[in-house]
C-alpha cells in the first residue's frame, strides 16, 4: 500500500504511457509527452504533450519583448558590464517617466519611455494569457474559477500601473520594474502617503493574505493527515463522505468547534487568495485620489490610537518664526 | 479494504532531521563560539511604539577607540600682544592673542596634519605668504569652525565643535562627499532612471537615489514629501521626491549610528508631534550642513587644486557622517570646544 501521509511525495503514480487528455480535447498538441522523474517528485511526472495556440505564442512573445527591455535597459544602465549585471541585478532598475511628463503617451526613450513600452507588452501578455486560461478552461469543459483568480491578480497589477497612475494624471506613480526598486517604491509609497497600514482596504487585504497562509496550511495539513484514509481523493469524498472525510470533520470540530467541509474549505480558499489583491487593489486605488495621508486620515476617524507623550512636547521648527524653511 | 496504518520506514529519515534540529537548537542556546554577542536594546518611546535603540557591544567597542580625544594642549592666555601686532596677514583669528593664535596652530597641525607638520599649509621660508591652498582652506575653515560655535547653537548646543571633530588626524576628513553621478551607464536613448537602482554606501545598498546629497545637503530644495493633511490637495511630492528623501534619512541613520526610531515615529514619519526632541536637532543639523556646502564649502571649487575635486568637478563637501561618524553625538558627546575659546565656543567655567 502506498504511503502519502509523508509531507514529501514519496510514490509516483503515473500511467504507463502519457495521458493524452480528454476526447473533448480537440486541439492537435505537439509530441508525445514524456515523464521526467524529478518533477514527478515535486507534482506531476508528464511533461507534453503541448499546446500553445496562437494566444499562448502572443503572451510569450509579448512577455519576451518586456523582458528584453527591462533587461537590456539594466544592462545598459551598467553599461553592459556583464559582471556588473550581475552583481547589482536585484538593484537594478527601469523607472517610470519623471513626473514632468504626466501622463505623457511618448516621453523621450531614456526619461521613462521604455519603461510604458516594456509596460505595455508586460500588461498585453497578461491578458493573453488571462484569455488563454480561459478558454483551455473552457475547452475542458471546466469552470473559469482560475481565469477569475488570475484576473484578481491582474487587477492589483493594473491599478498600480496603469489606472491610478491615470487617476493621478502621472506615470510617475506607477511602480517601476526591478527586484529591490519595486519594494523601495513600496516602502516609499507608503512613506509619502502616510502610512498605509491606517489603510483599511489594506487592512483586509493583509487579513485575506494571512488568512489564505492559515487557510492553506490547515488543509494542506488536514487532507495529508486523513490520506491514509483515502482522504487526498477530495473529490470523491465531496460526493460520498467516508472515514477520511467524517475524521477529518470531527478532528477540527474537537480542536475548534466547527469545521469546513471538503467542498466548502476549497470556497473559502478561493474567496480568500482572491479578495487579497481586490481588496489591496481598492487600497491602493484610493491612495492619493481619494486620501493623500492615511495615518491623518486614521486620527479623524479614530483609527489611530494616541499614546502618552514620554517626551517634551516637540514643535516643528520650521514653523518657529524666523526660521529658515 | 481495511486502511494500513503501519508508518513507513522513511519516517526514520523525518527523525534524523528533527534530532539534527533539536541539537543546532541546543547549541545556539548554550551559546558555542560562533553566536553574536547580545545587542542593547534600550526602550526609547511609549511602549509598543518599537522605538527602541539597537545598539551591538562589538560596534560599541570599536567606537570607543575611534573616539579617543587627541593629547590636550596648554590653554593660552588671552591677555598679551594680540597675534595681528605679532604676524601679518593675520585675517581670521584677529582677536586672538599670539599665545592663542600660535595654540591654534599648533592645535591645528596635531589635529589635521600631525605628519606633514606646519609646512603642509605654511611657506616655511616666510609664515605669512598665501601661495599654498591648503592655508587659503584652512582659513576659510577656521572661519566655518567660528561661525558653527557661535551661529549654529540649536545643532552643536555648548558641546561646540573643533576641527578634529571632522578630521581626526587626517588632512582630508575621512567622510567627505562629492555630487556622485553614478557608475557609467550607455549613452543614447537608454533608460537614465533618475540615479535609481545603484546600491553604494550612501544609500544603505538600498535602490533608492545614489546621491541624495547634492539635491538634499547642497541646495535649499524642499526634504519634505509626506502629505499635511487627511484628503488630496493639489498634487503633492512625487514618489521619485520620496526615495530621494528616504535615500538621505539612510545616510543620517547610518551616519549617526541610530535607528530611524531615534528620532521618528515609525507610525508617522512626518509628524512632529509623534517625534523625539532629536529630531528636531537634526533638523538643525540639516539647515546647518546646507548653510556650510553653500557658503564655505562650495566656494573653495576655485581654491582646490583638480585632484581634490570629484568627478563632476565640484569641491569637497561635508555631510552629517563628516562629524558623526557613526555616533549620534560626535566624539561620544565629549567636548573638546570647551577647551578652546579660540575657535569660537563657549570656554570651560
Amino acid at each position: 500500500m502506498a504511503y502519502y501521509q509523508n509531507i514529501f511525495t514519496q510514490v509516483q503514480v503515473r500511467a504507463t504511457a502519457p495521458d493524452m487528455g480528454v476526447d473533448s480535447q480537440r486541439i492537435e498538441r505537439f509530441g508525445k509527452g514524456a515523464f521526467v522523474h524529478l518533477f514527478g517528485r515535486f507534482g506531476n511526472a508528464q511533461i507534453g504533450p503541448i499546446y500553445l495556440g496562437y494566444l499562448g505564442v502572443m503572451s510569450l512573445f509579448c512577455g519576451f519583448i518586456a523582458f528584453e527591455i527591462i533587461g537590456l535597459n539594466m544592462l545598459a544602465s551598467v553599461n553592459w558590464s556583464p559582471s556588473q549585471f550581475i552583481r547589482q541585478l536585484f538593484w537594478l532598475a527601469l523607472e517610470p517617466p519623471k513626473p514632468e511628463y504626466g501622463l505623457r503617451l511618448f516621453p523621450p526613450l531614456n526619461e521613462g519611455g521604455w519603461w510604458l513600452m516594456a509596460g505595455f507588452f508586460l500588461t498585453a501578455a497578461l491578458l493573453l494569457w488571462w484569455l488563454r486560461m480561459y478558454r483551455r478552461a473552457r475547452e475542458l469543459g471546466l469552470g473559469t474559477h482560475t481565469a477569475w483568480a488570475f484576473a484578481a491578480a491582474i487587477w492589483l497589477y493594473l491599478v498600480l500601473g496603469f489606472i491610478r497612475p491615470l487617476l493621478m494624471g502621472h506615470w510617475s506613480e506607477a511602480v517601476p520594474f526591478g527586484i529591490f526598486p519595486h519594494l523601495d517604491w513600496t516602502a516609499a509609497f507608503s512613506i509619502r502617503y502616510g502610512n498605509l497600514f491606517y489603510n483599511p482596504f489594506h487592512m483586509l487585504s493583509i487579513a485575506f493574505l494571512y488568512g489564505s497562509t492559515l487557510l492553506f496550511a490547515m488543509h494542506g495539513a488536514t487532507i495529508l493527515a486523513v490520506s491514509r484514509f483515502g482522504g487526498e481523493r477530495e473529490i470523491e469524498q465531496i460526493l460520498d463522505r467516508g472515514t477520511a472525510s467524517e475524521r477529518a470533520a470531527l478532528f477540527w470540530r474537537w480542536t475548534m468547534g466547527f469545521n469546513a467541509t471538503m467542498e466548502s474549505i476549497h470556497r473559502w480558499a478561493w474567496w480568500f487568495a482572491v479578495l487579497c489583491p481586490l481588496s489591496g487593489g481598492i487600497g491602493i486605488l484610493l491612495t492619493g485620489t481619494v486620501v493623500d495621508n492615511w495615518y491623518l486620515w486614521g486620527v479623524q476617524h479614530g483609527i489611530a490610537p494616541s499614546y502618552p507623550h514620554v517626551f517634551p512636547p516637540v514643535i516643528d521648527p520650521a514653523s518657529v518664526a524666523g526660521a529658515v524653511k | 479494504m481495511k486502511p494500513d496504518l503501519t508508518l513507513p520506514k522513511y519516517l526514520s529519515l523525518g527523525y534524523i532531521a528533527a534530532v539534527t534540529g533539536i541539537l543546532v537548537t541546543v547549541a545556539v542556546f548554550i551559546k558555542l563560539g560562533w553566536v553574536v554577542e547580545r545587542a542593547h536594546i534600550t526602550q526609547n518611546g511609549y511602549r509598543g511604539t518599537a522605538m527602541d535603540q539597537i545598539k551591538r557591544p562589538e560596534v560599541e567597542r570599536m567606537l570607543k577607540l575611534a573616539n579617543a580625544l587627541p593629547d590636550p594642549i596648554d590653554k593660552a592666555s588671552p591677555d598679551g600682544d594680540k597675534a595681528t601686532a605679532v604676524y601679518s596677514n593675520v585675517q581670521v583669528l584677529k582677536d586672538l592673542s599670539a599665545d592663542q593664535f600660535n595654540r591654534v596652530m599648533l592645535s591645528i597641525t596635531e589635529w589635521v596634519a600631525p605628519e606633514q607638520g606646519c609646512a603642509y599649509c605654511h611657506n616655511v621660508e616666510n609664515l605669512a605668504d598665501d601661495s599654498l591652498y591648503t592655508k587659503k582652506v584652512a582659513r576659510k575653515m577656521l572661519e566655518m569652525t567660528r561661525h558653527i560655535n557661535t551661529d549654529w547653537k540649536p545643532h552643536v548646543a555648548a558641546t561646540g565643535v573643533t576641527c578634529y571633530t571632522c578630521h581626526r588626524g587626517n588632512p582630508v576628513p575621512a567622510n567627505i562627499w562629492y555630487t556622485n553621478p553614478g557608475p557609467t551607464r550607455a549613452a543614447g536613448f537608454a533608460a537614465t532612471n533618475d540615479g535609481l537602482g545603484h546600491p553604494n554606501a550612501i544609500n544603505g545598498s538600498t535602490s533608492l537615489q545614489g546621491d541624495p546629497l547634492t539635491p538634499l545637503l547642497d541646495s535649499k530644495a524642499p526634504i519634505r514629501v509626506a502629505a499635511t493633511q487627511a484628503l488630496p490637495g493639489a498634487y503633492g511630492a512625487p514618489i521619485q521626491t520620496t526615495e530621494q528623501t528616504y535615500s538621505l534619512m539612510i545616510h543620517m541613520s547610518d551616519s549617526l549610528g541610530v535607528n530611524c526610531t531615534f528620532c521618528h515615529n515609525s507610525r508617522s514619519f512626518s509628524n512632529w508631534s509623534e517625534s523625539t526632541p532629536q529630531r528636531v536637532t537634526a533638523w538643525h543639523g540639516i539647515q546647518m550642513a546646507r548653510e556650510l556646502n553653500m557658503t564655505y564649502l562650495d566656494p573653495l571649487k576655485g581654491v582646490f587644486p583638480a585632484n581634490r575635486l570629484g568627478v563632476t568637478g565640484d569641491a569637497p563637501k561635508l555631510d552629517c557622517a563628516t562629524c558623526h561618524q557613526g555616533v549620534n553625538k560626535p566624539l561620544l558627546g565629549v567636548s573638546m570646544a570647551k577647551d578652546y575659546p579660540e575657535l569660537g565656543g563657549v570656554p570651560a567655567p
